[in-house]
């Protein structure tokens, strides 16, 4: 939308198509009776948002008839239709789905009182009972979900209502409030080196979760900062840009500068779980970033993706550790790196040659068996003398960091050696070593992206004949693209060798393949921030596929989560967060085709009314016959 | 060529050890200590292999169905195949609990079929409502992506409503597991059981195919969606009728694999799942008998390969290397022969 929608008069409340309503109101229910069975309230109960008020468990049912009461009243602008003005037909839409939902929620909990089905559902138990009774009666139960509901779906309805800064600041209060109760235990953290136990103390419950008052606290200045500072914000970024676009290679540097300085100070004012965060989410951006150059910038989907980082993995481990089974050189890291920097590219030489030329499904289903096949072959008895089969390969040392210390060979001068001496598997140090890595990852993708091959990968992606009848050599491209994605993802396997210190073949399933693409997906494919981000979001909130997350509570409902996000995003957002812009107008090329379209429509309507007035001047229009997109 | 030489060469060793005697050379052709293969063991491996390999050509009709019609790799299809698997389990336990499942175990293995088939039908025909339908005409990879996440949510939706870990089914009636036929092939009565079922569903699904009015209209909206439309087939129905035929034969499969192994866990759906796609992709996906057929081989395959082929070569721990035999099987047949081996059945568009 380019200018402000023109409403036209609200229609009546009652007015509604109850048809979508009853149907959204039992989406509703279903949703809400299957996340209680999942055991989601439950198990996220200990996660406390407002300390007497609000748990997790609590918000993860109460978030859903908000979000479907605000879905229900959803209206699709339609070009040259007159929109209504929202009224008081959302709101019945929004209450009236949400009591729907909460009827079915309130059967449930009639049906846990008198029915046992504990047998084929593990949840079906008395703690559900009592979490959604909250500890009294049947009767208690079901006033309590058919008012709640019934109050979100209306708020839900209510949200179509309120002006946009009024849902920018309500939006931003809520983040702020659940954002800081999920980020609690990293405030813990670093409060101990910046010295601000005693605003925590205020904060924060000893128990877990935000005082009252601090959550009012937070709320203020959350809205504060949407509406004063919002604009500042604003203003600010347009210094930055206008200052970019004059002199971009001053502007750049400097702010290369300022991240580079802030990446190096920042660790060492983390505390030790900040620092083991940090590091788990830069693997798994080191490993995002690959992969979004396979199949973000060059259309591959490898679901083996992760067999390159059991390559990393295995090879720094075998070369690195002095208890390996089979060989044992004992190389430092930084020479191991190099030769970790070969095995990639010779193993993703040996898997892309031969399956690059298959077609897009087929070369999935082809990578996933390839990786399965380096698992199960990795740990079998058959090359147990070499990777140590089930029992893995142990005692893998930390990277050295040992700067200085070398003497020039003819001039004979010793670098004075500085007193970094990083050593181990000390998270500190390999968050170093991690941010290392994501830098010559970013820069690669930076650069690939917008050269010559990073505009042959991306014409491959969008159609292969054509990007082949233009000169492009698709099978060379493409090998290229999965080669480079190989070695990104075994720097990540190396570094995760070296911070666990040991490498089992279980770190290597297929899940963690799944993990990566769901975080590709999700930040937006081709895109390097959105995939920073993704990785951020998910890894650090929810978890990877066997680290944890900053909600650790999350670890056994994450992998559902990712599931349903990953079909969510497919379905609603395919461009993902942060979309690159010419991926997403690849993926609603129909929504841009009909743009033009109805474009093509109004201008020959024009055209003909001019005919009317002389028919020797009518043409049709050039060069858009409705099918191109304008 | 690699590999069919080596398979020729196995079964080479192995025919001339039966006739040559134990000591040939050919069978410890670089393993002095390689376990020498006598029939009853080979007997047993031929028959588990075909047994399971029917299982695999059962889930494989899904994939090659929904390829056919809609041309991408429904992921989520072995899922399909676990939910039937989990749903017969709870059937039967419960009709156990209730003594039926002992005193009349053909009522009770028809009810626990049907409830499975149901199920399993259901969740097919919901995830293409849900998930498929409204990404007819997207790029090619999208619904592939799609599907991964189903098959995500479904597997984890089981271990978090049902539990994780392996359930187990209850004990069969002796005569189940009893062995049958002449002497020299005995054959436990649960594996003859389980080719019959498939060979039968199979029939069925072909009379459905080729000689019912569905069956025609699933094959014009596999050749061509638009033309199909405009002969007056409704294509979204007979899309849905595609996965509830799929899912059906996947509800099926599930039961059988419970008869077979007796457990059941919620990642039961992801291995075989992979291997029926290879097996719809060696036999030709599209191809209905072909998916039937290439179940066959892989399965004969992965449990002939490891002893056959693979511990003559020296391979340690050949039976750990099963599920990478069935692998190597579906990426030697996509390499050399990508249209299977009895050669696909897609519409135009699809053939790339």
């Amino acid at each position: 939308m380019n200018d402000a929608p023109h409403f036209g008069p609200a229609r009546s409340a009652f007015d509604q198509d109850w048809r979508k309503v009853v149907r959204y109101g039992l989406v509703l229910g279903f949703t809400l009776v299957f996340i209680s069975l999942t055991g989601m309230p439950d198990g996220l109960n200990g996660r406390v948002i407002v300390e007497p008020w609000l748990s997790m468990g609590y918000l993860s049912l109460l978030w859903v008839p908000l979000a479907v009461g605000f879905a229900v009243t959803y209206e699709p602008v339609l070009e040259g239709m007159v929109q209504a003005k929202p009224g008081g037909r959302e709101l019945v839409a929004g209450a009236a789905v949400g009591l729907i939902g909460g009827l079915c929620l309130s059967l449930l909990v009639y049906l846990l009182d008198s029915r046992d089905l504990s047998d084929p559902l593990v949840n079906w138990n008395q703690a559900l009972l009592d979490l959604l009774t909250r500890n009294g009666s049947v009767a208690d139960g079901v006033v309590l979900w058919t008012v709640a509901a019934t109050a979100l779906g209306f708020l839900g309805g209510l949200m179509r209502l309120l002006p946009p800064i009024v849902l920018r600041v309500v939006r931003a209060v809520l983040v702020t409030v659940i954002g800081a109760a999920a980020v609690e235990s990293l405030i813990d953290d670093l409060s101990e080196e910046f010295k601000l136990e005693g605003v925590v103390k205020w904060l924060y419950h000893p128990l877990g979760g935000l005082e009252p008052k601090g959550a009012i606290a937070l709320a203020i200045v959350a809205a504060v900062f949407v509406l004063w500072l919002g604009g500042q914000v604003k203003k600010g970024t347009a210094v930055f840009n206008t200052a970019r676009e004059a002199r971009p290679i001053a502007v750049n540097s400097v702010s290369v500068v300022a991240v580079a300085f802030a990446a190096i100070v920042l660790p060492m004012f983390l505390g030790r779980l900040t620092n083991d965060l940090l590091v788990n989410v830069g693997l798994f951006v080191l490993l995002a970033l690959g992969l979004n150059i396979v199949v973000g910038l060059a259309g591959i989907l490898d679901l083996g993706y992760v067999a390159f980082y059991a390559v990393g993995g295995y090879t720094i481990a075998i070369l690195t550790s002095p208890t390996s089974p089979g060989l044992t050189p004992a190389y430092p890291f930084w020479l191991a790196i190099f030769i970790v920097v070969g095995m990639a590219t010779l193993a993703g030489l040996f898997i892309g040659a031969p399956v690059i030329r298959m077609r897009g499904d087929y070369l999935a289903i082809v990578t996933l068996g390839f990786g399965e096949i380096i698992r199960l072959t990795v740990r079998s008895d058959w090359a147990s003398g070499l990777t140590g089969g089930a029992q893995g390969v142990l005692s893998v040392p930390g990277p050295d960091l040992h700067i200085g210390g070398w003497t020039l060979p003819l001039v004979g001068w010793t670098f004075p050696k500085l007193e970094v001496d990083l050593m181990g598997t000390n998270p500190q140090h390999i968050l170093y070593v991690v941010m290392f890595f994501v830098a010559i990852a970013i820069y690669v993708s930076w650069r690939l992206e917008n050269s010559r091959i990073g505009r042959a990968w991306m014409a491959v992606r969008e159609d292969e004949s054509v990007a082949e009848a233009m000169g492009i050599n698709t099978v060379n491209a493409k090998l290229q693209a999965f080669v480079t994605g190989a070695i990104l993802a075994s720097f990540a396997g190396a570094v995760f060798a070296a911070k666990v210190g040991s490498v089992f073949e279980s770190s290597f399933k297929i899940l963690v393949s799944i993990v990566i693409l769901v975080i590709v997906i999700v930040g937006g494919m081709g895109r390097i921030a959105g995939v920073i981000a993704g990785a951020f979001v998910l890894v650090g909130i929810l978890g990877g596929p066997n680290q944890p997350g900053l909600m650790a509570e999350f670890s056994e409902y994450k992998l559902l989560i990712y599931g349903a996000l990953l079909v969510w995003m497919m379905l609603k957002r395919p461009e993902g967060l942060i979309p690159n812009v010419r991926r997403s107008r690849e993926l609603h090329l129909d929504e841009f085709l009909q743009d033009a379209w109805l474009r093509g429509e109004v201008d020959r309507d024009e055209a003909e009314a001019e005919a009317e007035v002389d028919p020797e001047a009518w043409a049709p229009p050039e060069g858009n016959d409705g099918l191109a997109p304008a | 060529m690699l590999l069919t030489s080596l398979v020729v060469f196995g079964l080479f060793a192995f025919l001339v050890q039966q006739f040559v005697g134990p000591d040939n050379p050919l069978t410890r052709f670089l393993n002095e200590d390689a376990n020498r293969l006598d029939w009853d063991a080979f007997r047993g491996l031929v028959v588990s292999g075909l047994s399971q390999g029917s299982m695999y050509g059962l889930i494989a009709l899904g994939y090659s169905m929904v390829y056919g019609v809609l041309g991408f790799i429904n992921f989520a299809h072995g899922e399909v195949f676990m939910v039937g698997a989990m749903t017969g389990l709870i059937t039967s336990n419960k009709l156990f609990e209730a003594g039926v499942w002992e005193d009349a175990f053909i009522v009770a293995i028809l009810v626990a079929v049907l409830v499975s088939i149901i199920c399993a039908t259901l969740t097919a025909v919901v995830m293409e409502r849900i998930a498929y339908r409204p990404l007819r005409g997207a790029p090619r990879l999208i619904p592939l992506i799609t599907s991964i996440g189903v098959s995500f949510f479904i597997q984890n939706t089981s271990a978090l409503l049902l539990g994780p870990g392996a359930k187990r089914y209850p004990q069969l009636p002796s005569w189940m597991t009893d062995r049958y036929g002449p002497s020299w092939l005995q054959i436990e009565g649960q594996k003859i059981l389980v080719v019959l079922v498939a060979a039968a569903a199979m029939a069925g699904l072909w009379y459905l195919v080729e000689q019912t009015k569905t069956g025609k209209a699933m094959r014009a909206v596999a050749e061509d969606k638009e033309i199909a439309s405009l002969m007056g087939i409704d294509v979204d129905r007979t899309i849905v009728t595609t996965f509830a035929i799929g899912g059906a034969m996947a509800g099926v499969a599930g039961i059988l694999w419970g008869i077979l192994f007796g457990s059941v866990t919620e990642f039961t759906g992801f291995l075989p799942g992979i291997k029926a796609f290879s097996a719809a992709v060696v036999g030709g996906i599209g191809n209905l008998g072909g998916a039937m057929a290439g179940g066959l081989t892989l399965g004969g395959s992965e449990s002939l390969a490891p002893q056959l082929i693979l511990e003559p070569l020296g391979v340690s721990g050949h039976t750990q290397l099963k599920d990478a035999v069935a692998f190597l099987v579906l990426i030697y047949v996509l390499l050399v022969k990508p249209t299977g081996l009895f050669g696909e059945r897609l519409s135009s568009e699809d053939r790339a």
